[in-house]
């Protein structure tokens, strides 16, 4: 399936939501791993909203980015519950492990408070981390 | 044939539950998956024949089978974590399938929403307000008079909305609850719904809850019949923690950036596509069904004190022993939580501090542990409840490092909308850097210039900096559009006052 046909599934899929564009922009940052200009302009045109409004929307958000990074993520939780079981401790370890390869990126609360530090690849969540499991984390991914 | 019951909330499987699942399936036992008891230090727990024994691993499967495990807690229910609470909201915690109707029925499942339907709104109404329920959030408004105010807004198009945008470190009660039992809250959504003359409702949840965003779909498709005419879609966040309030979160869900907007007009007059909208949060429409059985309405009101009526779940999290989900009346102090239920810290150090109410809530310091748990009597202490999460910290925290990080904090989740909030959290930020001696001193390139002729002439003293602080953080309490930039103030203020060594250089 070509881009823009890629686009118009998206968007007929949607067609009929209320507040479409969250969902659309979702869909879009999990089939191509970016929304990028090109998609901005065709979001806009679907849904009669300048490209403007869109960029504005799309850069306001965390989990929408501009440009695809082919990277494997893994997302750490250095909120304070986590601060307060020692993640920061670990950072050192899981940045120099990570190097260049892996994207480890920083996310406030996982939801595992009492159980941290605490990380997620996909939808696997893991807890209880300590120097050793985490690095070996990073190195699976 | 052996029946083993093995949570699948998130914080199990993060510590191994499906390793222990799988072990036991291929050992031939029967595996049931269920909502998890909340004792999360236990986590995995395996439960047989009502005994538990954990935290569980793959190894331990052959003795716990052999019934040779050290690892056993004994009866579950009687273990005084669970014994001591009041479990309410949570009453089915551990007991159930989360996505099994059966179960759910078979546990008082439905029964408040269908007797709900006989009632008129007006005294549906009238019980919520009878309940002395408030809004579980943060802001505590009685949840009653707000369904009033939108029942009685003119309008053909009302809306329900549930906030399950729970970004607060130290609070997972929302996860818990959508993971553990979703019918719940979609049958306190749907009697929301009866008493306010909605037809639509929306569940906004983060996009960093993946498995609750599973539960909740499936729920949905599930129990659409016993929901009927009523009709709720889920909507996910995009990772921006302002849209926990409330008015950014419904900018969001109509696909725009996440703002905050200017009250009033309140949300229960012109909420969602400007529509009376009810608006709350994940644990308000969970404690509703329990509420609405026959006399729940005077019994929620027998717990609990003064103008806090009910139960809270209260989430233990952080540097503490025994961490996890304690739902107990209003009333209880910050010291039996952390010592007498936690058992301390994890990491066997003296208690520093707890921060209670998530990133925006103040650090209390143990003097201040005999403060009974209680909306009034927190403000009263320049603390809040918030949703309820307390984080503990032992005597290696830094205070002023965590003062630092509340701006920070504020800084990169500011929607922009107010300059306070906006501006205010990154001048903190270096106001804190500059107290703590690693800022810059004396005047920068600004304030040499000609035109700042009015600035001082010479380095600002820290005695200067910490009152431009305080002057700060009045400005950004007093002046901010919502509560991110207006209670940034209390984890700093807190801090500041109680710890003032950590600041010294």
């Amino acid at each position: 399936m070509t881009h823009a046909a890629q686009l118009e599934a998206i968007f007929a899929a949607l067609r009929g939501t209320e507040g479409p564009l969250l969902p659309i922009l979702h869909e879009i940052q999990r089939a191509f791993g970016c929304v990028d200009p090109a998609a901005e302009a065709a979001i806009a045109q679907e849904l009669n909203l300048s490209r403007a409004e869109v960029h504005g929307v799309v850069s306001f958000y965390h989990d929408f980015t501009a440009a695809r990074d082919p990277r494997p993520t893994i997302e750490l939780c250095r909120a304070e519950a986590c601060q307060a079981r020692g993640v920061e401790a670990l950072v050192p370890a899981a940045e120099e492990a990570a190097g260049t390869r892996v994207n480890l990126k920083t996310v406030y609360c996982l939801g595992l408070c009492s159980a941290g530090p605490a990380a997620r690849v996909g939808e696997r969540v893991y807890a209880r981390l300590d120097a050793t499991a985490l690095v070996k984390l990073v190195q699976s991914v | 044939m052996t029946v083993v019951r093995i949570s699948d909330d998130a914080a199990a499987q993060a510590c191994g539950a499906d390793e222990v699942a799988a072990a036991f399936a291929a050992a031939g036992a029967t595996v049931e998956r269920v909502s998890s008891w909340g004792m999360h230090w236990l986590e995995p727990l395996v439960e047989i024949n009502g005994i538990g024994f954990g935290p569980a691993s793959a190894a331990d499967v052959e003795a716990i089978l052999a019934g040779s495990c050290d690892k056993r807690i004994g009866l579950i229910a009687e273990h005084p974590f669970i014994a001591r609470q009041q479990r309410l909201t949570f009453a089915r915690a551990g007991k159930t399938r989360p996505l099994n109707l059966d179960d759910y029925a078979a546990n008082g499942g439905w029964a408040g929403l269908i007797r709900a339907r006989l009632l008129s709104p007006a005294a549906l109404i009238g019980e919520v307000i009878q309940s002395g329920l408030r809004g579980r959030g943060g802001a505590g408004f009685p949840a009653g008079i707000k369904w009033q105010t939108v029942a009685n807004a003119p309008g053909t198009q009302k809306y329900v909305v549930c906030n399950a945008d729970e970004g607060d470190s130290g609070t997972f009660a929302d996860r818990m609850l959508m993971e553990g039992d979703p019918f719940q809250l979609l049958e306190g959504m749907a009697i929301a719904a009866h008493a306010a003359g909605a037809s639509r409702g929306y569940i906004y949840v983060r996009s960093e809850y993946p498995h609750a965003i599973a539960k909740l779909n499936a729920a949905i498709a599930l129990a659409a019949q016993h929901l009927s005419p009523f009709e709720i879609e889920v909507r996910v966040g995009a990772g921006a923690y302002i849209c926990g309030e409330e008015t950014a979160m419904l900018n969001s869900i109509e696909g725009k950036r996440g703002e905050v907007r200017a009250k009033p007009p309140l949300p229960a007059l012109a909420g969602l596509f400007g529509q009376p909208t009810v608006v709350n949060n994940v644990l308000t429409f969970a404690a509703i069904p329990h509420i609405l059985l026959e006399g729940g309405a005077s019994l929620y009101d027998s717990h609990g004190i003064a103008r806090s009526k009910g139960t809270m779940p209260i989430q233990l999290a952080g540097n503490i022993k025994r961490g996890g989900l304690y739902e107990t009346g209003f009333g209880i102090t910050l010291g039996e939580l952390i010592h007498d239920i936690g058992g301390g810290t994890a990491s066997g150090r003296p208690v520093k501090a707890a921060q209670v109410g998530g990133p925006l809530g103040a650090y209390l310091g143990p003097d201040q542990f005999a403060i009974p748990f209680d909306y009034e009597a927190y403000a009263a202490a320049d603390a809040l409840i918030g949703h309820g999460g307390i984080v503990v910290f032992d005597d290696s925290a830094n205070m002023a490092q965590l003062a630092r990080f509340a701006m920070r904090f504020c800084a990169v989740e500011s929607c922009g909308k107010c300059t306070p909030c906006r501006i205010g959290s990154t001048r903190g930020a270096e106001l804190i850097d500059r107290i703590c001696g690693s800022g810059s001193a004396g005047p920068d390139a600004v304030t040499a210039l000609p035109q700042m002729h009015n600035t001082p002439g010479q380095p600002r003293s820290r005695e200067d900096d910490l009152q431009l602080l305080e002057d700060l953080c009045e400005t950004m309490k007093f002046g901010s559009l919502c509560a991110l930039g207006g209670f940034t103030p209390y984890p700093v203020l807190s801090a500041l006052k109680h710890w003032p060594e950590d600041f010294d250089r």
